[in-house]
């Protein structure tokens, strides 16, 4: 909606981790594969705690999955 | 198109072919005869009830055989939770849902102020109630498509 301004390095961390599928990043963030979608279009900033979740399920630092400043991935 | 935006889809139509084939049937019996009597809020009371239940018993059976034509044409299990993407979509669909509702509402009390009949008051009552429905189903499907 031209107003996200949260971007991250989903699709990149999910081919990275063994071609992870949406869905099982999915189900290791408690969330539907519908919100994995709108999070790598850009279309959605998630919360906090969901942020934590979805940099946990790579096991990597938050500020290595999302960033602040453009509203697609930047690679 | 994922499954919420499929299911906002027969939500939609849905709730259009219910109320119009509900209007349909019930509009042709209204007491033209009886003007403002107890009969006329008798039929518009029931036609409120009526419309309540049917739309209920309706939505549930077509979100049964949406859930198994879904799961027969994509091999996909329907989201068995709403996670925060849901939620918050579910909320700003309520809100622009509610706010279509008021303005009908201060409408029909517009017309009573207007000295219209209470037929203008209940249609206008029931047409914001309709409206106020595919409002919310069209935000669900915006919001599920261009994102929030």
């Amino acid at each position: 909606m031209g107003k996200n301004f949260v971007g991250n390095h989903i699709r990149k961390l999910r081919f990275n981790h063994n071609e992870m599928t949406q869905q099982q990043l999915a189900d290791m963030a408690g969330v539907t594969r519908q919100t994995i979608v709108a999070l790598e279009k850009g279309n959605y900033s998630p919360s906090l705690e969901l942020a934590f979740r979805i940099a946990y399920a790579f096991n990597l630092p938050l500020e290595e999955v999302f960033f602040y400043g453009g509203n697609t991935e930047e690679d | 198109m994922t499954y919420q935006e499929k299911k906002s889809i027969v939500s939609l139509i849905s709730t259009i072919l219910i109320f119009t084939v509900y209007c349909l049937y019930k509009y042709p019996q209204y007491p033209e005869a009886a003007l403002d009597s107890t009969e006329t809020f008798h039929y518009w009371g029931s036609f409120v009830l009526v419309l309540t239940v049917v739309s209920i018993a309706a939505h549930i059976v077509i979100s049964i055989v949406f859930n198994i034509v879904f799961r027969m044409t994509t091999g996909e299990k329907e989201p068995s939770f709403a996670d925060e993407l849901d939620k918050r979509i579910d909320l700003l669909a309520f809100r622009n849902s509610f706010a279509v509702f008021v303005i009908g509402f201060l409408l029909a009390m517009g017309s009573l102020v207007m000295d219209q009949p209470s037929k203008t008051m209940f249609i206008i009552l029931i047409a914001s109630g309709f409206l106020s429905d595919v409002t919310g189903s069209l935000s669900r499907l915006y919001h599920y498509r261009r994102g929030i």
